[in-house]
């Protein structure tokens, strides 16, 4: 009889589609690297809330505001959904937000770059969620049962999101000169983050092979990456934004876009710590943090109290 | 005043109470105590947001100026808001946040469910959807008040004084100028006497049960039906309405 | 150890129609049975997706070992006496 708790088994069941759920068998390395994966998601999506939290108050209209609003609360139920998928390996959320807090578990780095005028909350809708949500349909395919069933209800949630988006930016693309101004802004600022999120390319990538391998990933880093430029462009040009790179070309032969060469220089700058925003992010996030601690200590002292309320009538 | 004048008073009144404690709690997003809680906050934001669009519009078609709810939402000056002062009030910590959805949803939950009975089908209707609404933010606030109340010593302090702060601020609630005594007796609007009393009875019980003290009554602030606001206000303002008064011209 | 409480895991099971079963939709922090039941509709319902709502501690819930995969499911696989389509009825029978 083979072992059941053999990697040699474990990847047999992932090379025939199989899902591993919470109590399988499966090697350590897998178990790290979803860890590390889920909570890096769960914390982007909640770090994520901020630029866009930062135009809630100034959003110019009632429909506006609630649309703005209703997608930062999916941001936040969709991170509440990740850190749930990433307990069950054994990891409680105490330990994830520690770990956010110590600089352990990383976030996008999207989030920091800073939201300065109203498109951006377009720009971010439509390019930063447009670009997640090529990654996340993949990852509905994942091999982690957990994991792969968040992906699927966040898709499912998150598709009006890149539409709200691209809807600002055609809105303002057909408004005063002013606004078309902010689109364009907007735009020049967002695009190459945007590229920047899918993560080096495949040749530079350290974790790409074993987290393809478990299928984990499904899909590789450049290949997503192309498929988001492939399908963004055009819908830039048909409302008049212009991409600015200025090297990019249409492919007829293979119908895929080339584009100019990414700055990996900032990428891995603001990785390290120096985007305009990664201070600030976190210290939004630690402070709130720790001005809720009284309010959950007072929630738990209060059923402390009413459960030995309850033992002393029984 | 005739009863059209009235009912755009009235209307754009509880229009304005919720977009501004609307705009408060919308205020609080990735702020929450707890992931889950912030979800609530916004789950509540939203009901106010939504019944805002209703009322403001409402408020624009008595008008019959062709003003949208947004033209009222966002291009009024400060001394033409008829919200509530304690709408205004900043969230402050939890506990201030906790105690002014105490204080507005119970008094809301009262008035909307006699608003029910309007014979304006508008109101009525309106009232209808946000009983059912606010009768959810009620239990929200009541519960966090009684573990806040009842929980360690120091929120047991943070609820006190913010029960303490706020108090004054629930007098106004209750006050009924020409437009609620005139649209009263055409049995279109809340009669909010009845409500005081009932009001003070449902909070003291909670307070007890959150081991709280009812504030003795004593001086109370008022203004808003007059437009006279405390300085909360205009700064709100200010944020809320600058894309609008930054690009007068632009649709948004 | 760490001082803060994120208060404990819930499961939460969503019922989306009235007769349908329900369905385990996700998790949930809540630190009461009342807060668990708010927590649950404000992450879980907020696109009209049920009209009843379960919610238990994750602690609670007693799950099968996958070790034990064999003993509890395989012993089902030859029963196929269970199954309708096992019985030959004679032609021309109906409604059975």
């Amino acid at each position: 009889m083979y072992n059941e708790h053999s990697d040699a088994h474990f990847q047999m069941r992932i090379d025939k589609g199989e899902h591993i759920e919470a109590k399988d068998y499966m090697p350590e390395n897998y178990r790290k690297h979803l860890i590390r994966q889920i909570s890096q998601h769960a914390n982007s999506e909640v770090i994520g809330m901020q630029p866009e939290g930062n135009w809630i108050t100034r959003a110019p209209s009632l429909r506006a505001k609630q649309i703005l609003l209703a997608k930062i609360q999916d941001e936040g139920g969709h991170g509440l959904y990740l850190y749930c998928a990433a307990e069950t390996l054994g990891v409680s959320r105490v330990e994830l937000i520690e770990n956010l807090h110590e600089g352990k578990a990383k976030y996008s780095n999207i989030f920091n770059y800073p939201a300065l005028n109203w498109a951006d909350i377009g720009a971010i809708g439509w390019l930063v969620d447009g670009a997640a949500i090529v990654n996340q349909v993949s990852l509905q395919r994942t091999s982690y049962g957990p994991y792969s069933r968040a992906m699927v209800r966040i898709c499912k949630e998150e598709s009006f999101h890149q539409r709200q988006g691209y809807e600002i930016m055609a809105k303002m693309m057909k408004g005063t000169k002013d606004q078309q101004a902010m689109a364009q802004d907007a735009m020049n600022r967002w695009w190459w983050p945007a590229l920047m999120m899918f993560g080096p390319h495949d040749t530079d990538s350290p974790h790409s092979s074993d987290a393809v391998k478990w299928k984990i990933k499904r899909e590789t880093n450049d290949e997503l990456r192309q498929k988001f430029i492939d399908k963004t462009i055009p819908q830039a040009e048909l409302i008049g934004l212009k991409v600015p790179d200025g090297k990019i070309k249409l492919n007829e032969k293979t119908g895929h876009y080339t584009i100019g060469e990414i700055n990996w220089e900032e990428f891995y700058r603001v990785i390290a710590g120096h985007g305009p925003c990664n201070k600030q992010r976190m210290e939004h996030h630690i402070k709130f943090h720790e001005e809720g601690a009284w309010v959950r200590k007072a929630a738990v002292a209060h059923k402390q109290k009413h459960l030995k309320k309850e033992l002393q009538t029984v | 005043m005739t009863t059209q004048e009235a009912i755009y008073k009235y209307a754009l009144r509880l229009g304005d109470n919720s977009l501004i404690l609307g705009h408060r709690l919308s205020e609080l997003c990735s702020r929450g105590p707890i992931l889950e809680e912030d979800l609530a906050l916004t789950n509540i934001s939203l009901d106010m947001i939504g019944r805002t669009q209703a009322l403001l519009k409402y408020a624009a078609e008595i008008e019959g100026k062709g003003k949208t709810e947004d033209d009222l939402a966002y291009r009024r000056p400060e001394n033409n808001y008829y919200n509530n002062l304690i709408t205004e009030q900043p969230n402050g910590d939890f506990a201030h946040t906790i105690t002014r959805q105490l204080f507005i949803s119970v008094f809301e939950y009262l008035f909307y469910s006699q608003l029910e009975k309007s014979k304006d089908e508008t109101l009525s209707a309106i009232a209808k959807k946000t009983v059912k609404e606010i009768k959810y933010h009620m239990q929200h606030a009541t519960d966090w008040t009684i573990r806040l109340g009842d929980g360690t010593e120091e929120s047991h302090k943070r609820m006190q004084k913010a029960v303490n702060d706020l108090w004054m601020y629930t007098g106004e609630l209750f006050e009924m100028d020409e437009v609620d005594t005139l649209l009263f007796r055409e049995g279109i609007s809340a009669d909010l006497i009845p409500i005081k009393a009932q009001w003070q009875n449902d909070i003291k019980i909670i307070l007890i049960e959150a081991t709280l003290t009812l504030p003795e009554d004593s001086f109370m602030q008022t203004g808003s039906k007059q437009g006279i606001h405390t300085e909360n206000l205009g700064h709100i303002l200010a944020e809320m309405q600058y894309l609008q008064r930054a690009y007068p011209d632009a649709k948004w | 150890m760490s001082l803060d409480s994120q208060f404990d895991l819930w499961e939460v099971f969503i019922q989306s129609k009235s007769g349908q079963p329900y369905v385990h939709a996700g998790s949930i922090h809540a630190c009461d049975n009342k807060m668990a039941m708010q927590n649950a509709r404000d992450t879980y319902t907020r696109r009209g997706e049920g009209t009843s709502i379960w919610v238990m501690p994750s602690k609670y819930i007693v799950a099968s070992n996958p070790d034990d995969n064999e003993m509890l499911f395989d012993p089902a696989n030859d029963k196929v006496y269970r199954h309708p389509t096992f019985y030959v009825m004679p032609e021309g029978a109906k409604n059975i």
